[in-house]
């Protein structure tokens, strides 16, 4: 697979010198979030082989494991990486050294959001960040409202559309949330406390 | 028996004929079901991928409410939230601080004693003859391959469901309400899961080959477990064929609807005239 090796050139293409200085305490970080040793992996590329998204990714998940390893914060958290990871574990299941991948993708994520790193996918963000706000408001997904929600922030009208309508007339789509003040109480407060108690720490 | 019953936001949405075909069987396997008062989102993958605090309480915030409603057993279809609330289970089992946390987030007790149970897991668990005896008609003509999809089995030390990468609980529970399953490639290979609206490409790609795979081995039916494998492989069959010219049409079931169909509902009545894949005439 073409992807699977990253020349120096094309990383100087796409990143910046600074990219690369290494950062003592960012391997550290990572473990203590994920609650994993990062330098376990003996870089067999198990991860990487049936990872199904790593054609479109710009750096491999092994690739990705090993900048963190480096201590190479900048590019790891500018990557496209985990945002095109699509959870599907298949590399926290096959990793010899039980590295949890999957979940060094999500945590990857999270510190970028956290440092104000504006994601290279930002269609991924977006529908995180509206699917949230859905949540929190209803207490339960509400499809047709996130579509409208993506809409509204995406611009892209039209993306879908003949999808959706085919969906609506099928009665797959709901035009009314359902709505429940009770149900909006309990995850508007778990939204909140955990919003505070990550404040605090 | 009796079990609390999580539908999560798909069965109630986009997934709503995997709800009717569940509890269209279940009631007729004589299993009774009682929806969890006042569940809530389990958070799914914008949750986790935003925070592990909040992608962890919001399951078991839903744990602890059928727990105060007296349950000891609850399923959960949707291969999505059964992965998230098995992965929250596991990881507060692990780790003592995530649990306070977790405990002071939901506002609730939760003494964590509630089994969470996948549907397939309950009919599996049935003696052979008790689904055999409800087959109504034999089901001919319908050659079914099962796809369990990624969160079913991975990872299998949170799961603990079947064999990770050949799991076949599903394939045998069709088969004993007498469909003719068979062996293929794809059984737990992504199809793109959450990009379904975000990064289409990706999950055309990954779709095209699960098709292909089924077509290649003679079926007409793909059995899902899974609302978003669904509405992947179903919804963008068209799509598919326009970008890769191939002419695929294989219509696309939630297991609960086969099995269903063996035991004499209308296909009306499971919902399945809602899928966008017809079944050709
Ligand atoms: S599978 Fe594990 S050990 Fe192998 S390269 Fe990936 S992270 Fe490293
Ligand atoms: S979880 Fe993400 S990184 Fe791991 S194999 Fe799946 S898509 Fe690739």
């Amino acid at each position: 697979m073409s992807t699977q090796t990253v020349s120096s050139e094309s990383l100087q293409d796409k990143r910046s010198e600074s990219a690369l200085v290494p950062d003592a305490k960012f391997m550290k970080q990572m473990n203590d979030e994920v609650k994993v040793n990062v330098n376990l992996c003996y870089q067999c590329r198990k991860c990487s082989a049936g990872c199904p998204m790593s054609a479109d990714m710009d750096y491999t998940p092994v690739q990705l494991i090993h900048a963190i390893r480096l201590g190479l914060k900048e590019l790891v958290l500018n990557s496209k990486t985990m945002w095109m990871c699509s959870s599907c574990q298949t590399c926290t299941t096959r990793c010899p050294q039980e590295v949890d991948i999957a979940r060094i993708m999500d945590a990857a994520k999270i510190m970028a959001i956290a440092e104000g790193i504006k994601p290279p996918v930002s269609s991924v963000h977006t529908f995180n960040k509206a699917a949230l706000r859905n949540i929190k408001w209803f207490g339960r997904m509400y499809e047709l409202g996130l579509i409208g929600d993506l809409k509204m922030r995406t611009f892209e009208f039209f993306k879908d559309m003949g999808l959706g309508a085919k969906m609506f007339f099928k009665g797959k789509l709901k035009i009314v949330p359902s709505l429940s003040p009770l149900r909006t109480l309990t995850t508007w407060k778990i939204f909140s406390r955990v919003k505070k108690k990550e404040r605090s720490s | 028996m009796k079990y609390a019953y999580y539908p999560g936001c798909s069965l109630h949405s986009t997934g709503a004929e995997f709800d009717v075909s569940f509890k269209a069987v279940s009631g007729k396997l004589g299993i009774e079901l009682e929806e969890v008062p006042g569940w809530v989102c389990c958070g799914t993958s914008p949750a986790h991928a935003s925070s592990h605090l909040l992608a962890t309480a919001l399951p078991i915030k839903n744990l602890a409410l059928a727990e105060y409603a007296q349950a000891k057993e609850v399923a959960v279809p949707c291969a999505a939230c059964y992965s998230r609330f098995k992965s929250a289970l596991y990881d507060i089992d692990q780790d003592e601080k995530l649990k306070e946390d977790v405990k002071e987030v939901i506002g609730s007790s939760f003494q964590g004693k509630v089994k969470v149970l996948h549907p397939l897991e309950i009919f599996a668990g049935l003696p052979v003859a008790e689904l055999k005896d409800k087959v109504k008609e034999k089901p001919v003509n319908t050659k079914v391959v099962c796809y369990y999809g990624c969160l079913l089995t991975r990872p299998p030390k949170v799961m603990q469901f079947d064999n990770v990468e050949y799991p076949m609980t599903m394939d045998q529970v069709l088969e004993n309400v007498g469909y003719e399953v068979l062996d293929w490639s794809y059984k737990t290979d992504c199809c793109g899961a959450t990009f379904a609206l975000t990064e289409t490409d990706a999950v055309l790609r990954l779709c095209e080959k699960i098709l292909k795979d089924a077509q290649e081995v003679g079926a007409n039916a793909i059995a899902v477990a899974c609302p978003l494998c669904h509405a992947n492989l179903d919804t963008r069959q068209s799509d598919i064929n326009a970008k890769y010219n191939t002419q695929y049409n294989i219509p696309i079931y939630y297991f609960t609807q086969l099995m269903g169909l063996a035991f004499g509902f209308t296909p009306k009545e499971l919902g399945v005239n809602k899928h966008l894949t017809e079944v050709p005439v």
